[in-house]
């Protein structure tokens, strides 16, 4: 009971911070939604019970995110000049990559992580592989290289 | 001098999203689309959101803007891997060039 309350309560925070209308109206609509989602999720609970946990080391996890950043900015640059070129210069291919981090955690942050990259998609993820889609030989290659995957198998423990 | 710096930054986010527009009418095939989509949503939005956060003077609406920016940072590559494993569950073949 007290998850809930507390969860209610961080809804409807994020309510009022989105919204910045006290209104009877809007503070209503509020009252509904944050009851409406409530139930929800209490009803998925009672058909997926499992809890995950966000553990990480949040400050390799924020030096992570600056690195990704840096690799963000240089591939939409990439994707960008194909778009722009006069002649199309793709040699898209599927390839599959050992997936590195052990926890699910882990590898949901690597496949997203892929996939926020510009070039690279992330299509299929199991316990052993990632399959990605890459937009040339180029974004493959780094992807192949392994550097993201470690980087993100240290965030783990 | 913020203000320089909030143009530069929405004028990088508007090349950008042109660049992801541009990509999304020329690559030639579903998967290829989904990267230039990736553009737009990745660089182009950063770019935009952060130029409005320097731009605004309200302190609700920076942030508003830092929840937006988060927000599609968690849920766009979300959405691209469920369009991506959608079409290959559907049988849609991406167009792969293997040279070599």
């Amino acid at each position: 009971m007290a998850r809930k309350i507390a969860f209610a309560g961080i809804l409807g925070t994020l309510w009022i911070l989105l919204s910045g209308h006290y209104s009877p109206l809007f503070v209503g609509l509020g009252v509904v939604s944050v009851a409406l989602v409530t139930l929800m999720v209490h009803r998925m609970n009672r058909a997926d019970g499992t809890r995950y946990e966000l553990r990480v080391r949040w400050l390799a996890f924020g030096r992570y995110v600056l690195w990704l950043f840096v690799q963000i900015v240089r591939a939409n640059v990439e994707v960008a000049r194909l778009a722009f070129r006069p002649r199309l210069e793709l040699s898209p291919r599927m390839v599959r990559v050992r997936a590195l981090p052990r926890t699910e955690l882990g590898r949901v942050i690597y496949g997203n992580s892929i996939t926020l990259t510009p070039g690279t998609v992330t299509v299929h993820l199991d316990d052993e592989e990632v399959e990605v889609h890459a937009l040339t030989r180029e974004s493959a290659a780094a992807l192949e290289s392994g550097a993201m995957g470690r980087r993100v198998a240290e965030l783990e423990r | 001098m913020p203000d320089i710096l909030a143009d530069l930054l929405l004028g990088i986010g508007i090349l950008f999203t042109l660049a992801g527009s541009l990509g999304m009418l020329r690559f030639p095939d579903f998967y290829t689309r989904l990267h230039a989509a990736g553009v737009t949503e990745t660089l182009g939005m950063i770019a935009i959101v952060t130029g409005l956060m320097l731009k605004t003077e309200s302190s609700g609406t920076l942030v508003r803007l830092v929840f937006i920016g988060v927000f599609m940072l968690v849920t766009v590559p979300i959405a691209s891997h469920a369009l991506a494993k959608a079409a290959r569950h559907g049988g849609v073949r991406p167009a792969l060039r293997e040279e070599e």
